[in-house]
């Protein structure tokens, strides 16, 4: 004997067209969610598209980008900006635009590992030092603050000096860094949470300490991580290109924007400008995007945050 | 009750600054393999690794080389350069004063750009003025103080032919000249600073002007210059002194960059070349004194700070 239920084949079309119905209420939802996303924070919405813009040239560079980001184009040495080459080439007749495309690849995945361990850290600190306190709290926190006192870039160069050069190197010392900072904003999220009445029910009815963080502090804190972690894109964009510039970031020929600007960049910059201007302006609208996106996001998810900033 | 709350303050910032020696003691020793060999390959310092090992104390236990080390950075001993071969505090006592001097004009030229806009973009909140100041700020945030330093030396010069004083001047041989060199710079530095800045000052600025003696204010028929400049702002500025030592680090790190594309001969600079020659007495001792003097400087905006607003007891 079958214990297999038969749907009844008049039901099938009809639960189908339930599914589709709410596909379509649910698309709908979602643009009407963004129609007001854009209409009450517009520079948030330009963030948005410049961000989009930004992930959608990192993941499709070879398709984007006209040449080949260490090619050699013969007889097209420091170009200007034409319709063939749309900003120029440098002094190796390689295509700015081509290199910018690609060097957003860098940024990103600097960007994504630097936040995704930033915000590892940060978390397991930040919640472990506000939720526990006490003499575990005072002895984090004077670290945290010593860890702070030291300017950001000194202290990632020294970091480096030690590491190497290399793009994970570049991504942990930044990480280092930015989870410092973060820590600090997740433990104060951590501390009001924790004093909350459904903490203390929960630890009334004999919750242990893994099950209230996992099952009511986490959940409360994620909207205060992906702040952090938004405008954190941009200040490691922006530290990394500044380290790049310095020559600690990528080693060449690998294009990122802050070694582009610093080299041929700067040597040939009074020549052909084009080399030095462009790829700070990728560097700006990079960080423009994910720091206006950032404070959007800050604003609707969680308005007491204003102000926390980011950092440089 | 300001001298407890000091004495409280010190007693905090000393576990800081001894935690924060013992990462700057820790961070040479962290490179993966031995540092001598490393120091010997870049340089030969002494004739075997023996010898360099016990010239630098490196054949004693951490713990004890720590405690050595502390003890000499009490005495103001904080080692030789090893490419230089002076006392790195001596090296270190001739560049401070002009990483110190563009970090102030930096800090003087953020409080320039950051008042004046905070306050109209409070007092015009949601306004297209209040708009362009705050996007001016998110732009000031991310533009990089290096290509912004870049675009500040080729463009002058492309349309006009005009290019910033290379090499350095010295305050006792030129006195104007040398403030004159330190402008550009400090104006980039100050730029990012003045953004953050900016932010704070309209947010806090805002704050105030809701509270219920500001309506009075409206209501006595005081004019909008004396109730922004007077109840608003003077209120409101508080909190921008506080974050001018939170954003001191910041400024200093930017030093690293601008003393590098303005060929400045300051601190930073001077680290920076340590750290591609690996020199580490040069790295320890600059990250020792920078951090030192942060503390010390945030110690005494805290007193600034209680000065400044009588109404907090301590």
């Amino acid at each position: 004997m079958s214990t297999r239920v038969e749907i009844p084949q008049q039901v099938a079309p009809v639960k189908a067209a339930h599914a589709r119905g709410r596909s379509w209420r649910g698309s709908i939802d979602t643009l009407r969610a963004l129609g007001r996303f854009t209409r009450r924070k517009p520079l948030g919405a330009i963030g948005a598209v410049i961000v989009v813009a930004l992930l959608v040239m990192a993941v499709f560079a070879e398709q984007i980008a006209p040449y080949g980001y260490d090619e050699s184009i013969r007889g097209a040495r420091m170009q200007s900006p034409s319709a063939t080459y749309w900003l120029g080439t440098d002094n190796l007749s390689r295509d700015i635009w081509s290199r910018i495309v690609y060097g957003a690849r860098v940024s990103i995945t600097i960007g994504f590992a630097t936040v995704g361990m930033a915000v590892a850290l940060a978390t397991t600190v930040g919640v472990s030092s506000g939720y526990f306190g006490g003499i575990y709290d005072l002895i984090v926190q004077r670290v945290v603050d010593a860890w702070l006192s030291f300017p950001a870039l000194v202290i990632v160069l020294s970091v480096m000096a030690v590491l190497g050069p290399g793009l994970l190197n570049v991504a942990l010392s930044l990480a280092i860094i930015i989870a410092a900072i973060n820590s600090r904003v997740i433990r104060g999220a951590t501390i009001a949470i924790a004093h909350g009445t459904y903490v203390e029910a929960a630890r009334a009815v004999g919750c242990g300490h893994a099950r209230i963080i996992m099952r009511h502090i986490l959940p409360n804190v994620v909207a205060t991580i992906i702040i952090l972690a938004t405008i954190g894109l941009g200040t490691a964009i922006l530290a990394e290109s500044a380290l790049s510039f310095l020559g600690f970031g990528v080693p060449p020929p690998y294009p990122a924007w802050g070694a582009m600007l610093s080299g041929s960049g700067r040597t040939y910059m009074f020549r052909a400008p084009w080399m030095a201007i462009w790829p700070g302006v990728a560097i700006s609208l990079a960080v423009f995007g994910f720091n206006m996106l950032g404070d959007a996001l800050r604003d609707v998810l969680d308005p007491r945050l204003r102000g926390s900033g980011s950092v440089r | 009750m300001l001298r407890r709350y000091l004495a409280k303050r010190l007693l905090v910032a000393i576990p800081s600054l001894l935690i924060a020696s013992l990462i700057v003691f820790t961070l040479p020793r962290l490179i993966p393999g031995d540092v001598v060999v490393l120091m010997l390959a870049e340089k030969a310092y002494a004739k075997d690794l023996d010898e360099l090992r016990a010239k630098l104390g490196l054949d004693r236990p951490l713990p004890v080389q720590y405690v050595e080390w502390l003890g000499r950075v009490a005495r103001g001993d904080l080692g030789e350069s090893l490419w230089t071969k002076r006392p790195v505090l001596e090296e270190i006592g001739q560049r401070l004063p002009i990483t110190f001097e563009l970090a102030m004009f930096g800090l003087f030229f953020a409080l320039l750009i950051a008042i004046p806009v905070g306050l109209i973009a409070a007092a015009r909140q949601d306004t297209i003025q209040d708009y362009v100041a705050r996007s001016a700020a998110i732009l000031g945030l991310s533009v990089p103080g290096f290509w912004l330093a870049t675009l500040l030396i080729v463009l002058p010069a492309i349309w006009w032919g005009w290019r910033p004083v290379t090499g350095f001047v010295e305050f006792s041989r030129d006195p104007v000249g040398h403030v004159t060199q330190l402008l550009l710079p400090a104006l980039i530095l100050g730029i990012a600073t003045g953004a953050a800045l900016m932010r704070l000052t309209r947010g806090m600025l805002l704050e105030v002007l809701r509270q219920d003696y500001v309506r009075t204010a409206w209501a006595k028929g005081l004019t909008e210059r004396v109730i922004v400049m007077k109840h608003g702002l003077r209120n409101a500025i508080i909190p921008v002194v506080t974050l001018l030592g939170t954003q001191l680090p910041q400024v200093i790190g930017g030093t690293v960059i601008i003393e590098t594309v303005f060929g400045l001969p300051g601190m930073s600079r001077f680290l920076f070349d340590a750290i591609n020659q690996r020199d580490y007495p040069v790295i320890q001792g600059v990250n020792l004194v920078v951090v030192s003097l942060i503390v010390v400087i945030n110690l005494t905006i805290d007193a600034l700070y209680a000065v400044l607003d009588p109404r907090i007891r301590y």
